[in-house]
């Protein structure tokens, strides 16, 4: 990563992590008004509409797949997961970075967190939410899905706890939950903000009910605290082993291209890296369209350009690992890997993987890309891309050409792989404006203490 | 409860948080106990003035950690080796390490859920009606103001010298809060 940031905001060496002249007061006001007062701008209203419609296409294709089974998907007997596993781990990857953002940032003092950090981890929760859709509906009959979790039933039987698909189950729902809980412990102070602020009565009880009575009484912020630090040293352990126990779905099998000691480092940096590249796509259209610029400054832009190259290399070094031992194992089945990989016939996915994630990042090592917003945009959006084709190809490249030349096949995605695809796509758009339009997408109380106003003067107080 | 003071307490608005850190020592000093402060952002010094410097929360997040792990842990040895042994090629039943991510797991997440749950209950959260709201300038707490509450139920409190207490504190205004 970056240089230590100095801790201080307002010091001389750096630009301040919050534009000049803010107040306490000016802080709430601009951040509430976007959910309170301020008329939703037109192009939120497209934005949802696109969300909107995209979510009823997911609905259809789900239905359909309900009555015609997993056959109306390309999937097929080499390749037996596709686009489900492909799209579950990339999905859950996205969400990483909000988790890391809340939590390991806040751990090791990174106070330029403080205005991405909500919104960050609304996006974690929607993209958990659309990854963890994937293997339920990947099932036969997805209505029995309650069969993943051990519970006594009459037919007497238990998961198995030796299968990396039942640690999954354990740990995307424990990452959910856990996602779910920082997420609202954090909006309790801010929505006791937009109590006391709405002028609706609507407002007023809803958000009254889901701020509990929070009234900022001392002793409150005390154990908040103290809550707050520990779920963040709870946390920070769990996102590292979610995508984990993720990785173990792959390298646990004996499969050439899954079975491989590194992917679980490499899939939690491909995971943060993800994310941040989300975290970018969302971010600079939101601080243009809402005027932001003062609370997400191009710091914020700059830094998390900055982690999304670390890890980018981090990922690409996994890359030249997986060929080198490849090569260095002398198996001639991961050799065999391989060369498909790089020269079979999904040779194009491998490389436009290479060109999105190993040559295109190298831009960022420039201050004048990371300093255009624009340019960033872009480079997020391959980024992007690049992560999707990396799951495809370790996933496909790996399974439709195994041990025995007589079992190889090959694997065309249908249409209604690519509609569910796009269409949870939809669904996390959709999320996400709701989010904006109804909650404050930026911690109001958190912003508060960056001004030089919230430090008591110890000789003042005395 | 004995009997019920006529009024909840006596609420000063500060300006500042420097003021507000004052003042909360000069109550804690004049020896005045049951007090609470109320800001719009976590102030560490303040809890400290005020002499609160303890939360049992860490313990309580400790021991739902030791359960969900001994919990985790039980439920993969007791489903596994005893309720529903899978004999496959002979390996042993007793495959510790691949319960550990299960048990890792349930550590995180009950520790999670203790930590939240703890911090709310602790906090006598959630808590709809509290005499505070009932002052109109009590909603700028959660905005840009500092308020400082005596409680009436404090053996040193007395309506007018509290009152006068707090005058000399310069603060903003004092107001009566009612129940």
């Amino acid at each position: 990563m970056a240089q230590p940031t100095p801790d201080l905001p307002h010091h001389a060496e750096q630009p301040p992590i919050i534009g000049p002249g803010h107040t306490f007061r000016s802080i709430t006001d601009k951040i509430s008004a976007v959910v309170l007062t301020r008329r939703a701008p037109i192009g939120w209203f497209i934005g949802f509409g696109i969300g909107f419609a995209l979510t009823n296409l997911l609905l259809v294709s789900v239905t359909y797949l309900f009555l015609r089974g997993v056959r109306i998907w390309g999937n097929n007997v080499p390749v037996g997961w596709a686009f489900d596993i492909i799209n579950f781990v990339w999905w859950i990857g996205i969400g990483h970075a909000g988790t890391l953002i809340s939590a390991i940032l806040l751990l090791l003092r990174q106070e330029w967190r403080t205005s991405i950090n909500r919104f960050a981890e609304a996006m974690t929760l929607f993209a958990v939410a659309c990854a963890a859709m994937y293997p339920i509906i990947h099932m036969g009959r997805p209505w029995l899905a309650y069969w993943l979790l051990p519970y006594p039933n009459t037919m007497s039987m238990w998961p198995n706890f030796r299968s990396p698909l039942i640690w999954d189950v354990f740990a995307v729902s424990t990452y959910a939950t856990v996602s779910l809980l920082f997420w609202y412990i954090g909006l309790i102070p801010d929505l006791a903000t937009l109590r006391d602020r709405s002028q609706s009565r609507v407002g007023r009880v809803t958000y009254g009910m889901l701020a509990m009575g929070w009234r900022g009484s001392a002793r409150h912020w005390f154990r908040y605290e103290t809550a707050y630090l520990l779920l963040a040293g709870l946390s920070t352990p769990l996102v590292i082993s979610v995508h984990t126990i993720v990785s173990f779905d792959f390298a646990v099998g004996v499969i050439p291209g899954w079975h491989a000691t590194i992917f679980p480092p490499y899939f939690v940096a491909g995971a943060v890296y993800a994310g941040f590249a989300m975290v970018l796509t969302i971010a600079i259209p939101l601080r243009k369209f809402y005027g932001l610029e003062d609370f997400i400054t191009m710091r914020h832009i700059d830094y998390m350009a900055r982690v999304m190259l670390a890890t980018g290399l981090f990922v690409f070094y996994g890359y030249i690992m997986e060929a080198f031992f490849a090569w260095y194992s002398a198996n001639s089945y991961e050799e065999y890997m391989m060369r498909n990989r790089m020269l079979g016939p999904y040779a194009p996915f491998y490389w436009a993987l290479i060109l999105c994630n190993g040559a295109a990042i190298q831009l960022l090592w420039f201050q004048r890309v990371r300093a255009s917003a624009t340019a960033l945009f872009v480079l997020s959006i391959f980024v992007s891309v690049g992560m999707w084709l990396e799951r495809f190809v370790i996933v496909v490249t790996s399974l439709h050409r195994d041990f025995l030349p007589s079992s190889w096949g090959m694997y065309y995605p249908t249409f209604w792989d690519f509609s569910t695809y796009i269409g949870t796509i939809g669904l996390f758009t959709m999320l996400l404006f709701l989010f904006i339009r109804v909650l404050p997408m930026i911690s109001i109380f958190e912003m508060r203490t960056l001004l030089p106003e919230a430090e008591v003067n110890e000789e003042d107080a005395a | 409860m004995t009997r019920r003071p006529p009024i909840h307490g006596l609420l000063a608005e500060f300006d500042n948080a420097n003021e507000l850190v004052a003042a909360a020592r000069a109550a804690h000093q004049a020896g005045f106990h049951h007090v609470d402060a109320y800001t719009p952002f976590p102030i560490e010094e303040l809890a400290e003035a005020m002499g609160v410097h303890r939360t049992v929360l860490p313990m309580l997040v400790l021991i739902g950690g030791i359960v969900g792990a001994v919990g985790g842990f039980g439920l993969a040895y007791w489903t596994s080796v005893v309720e529903y042994p899978l004999n496959v090629g002979g390996r042993p039943l007793f495959s510790w390490p691949s319960f550990i991510p299960v048990t890792f797991e349930t550590t995180v997440l009950v520790a999670a859920l203790t930590t939240v749950l703890g911090m709310l209950a602790l906090n006598g959260l959630p808590m709809p009606y509290h005499p505070t709201f009932n002052v109109p300038r009590f909603a700028l707490a959660t905005r840009d103001r500092f308020f400082f509450c005596i409680e009436a139920t404090d053996p040193l409190f007395d309506r007018d010298d509290t009152r006068r207490f707090l005058e000399r504190l310069v603060p903003r205004s004092v107001s009566e809060v009612e129940h």
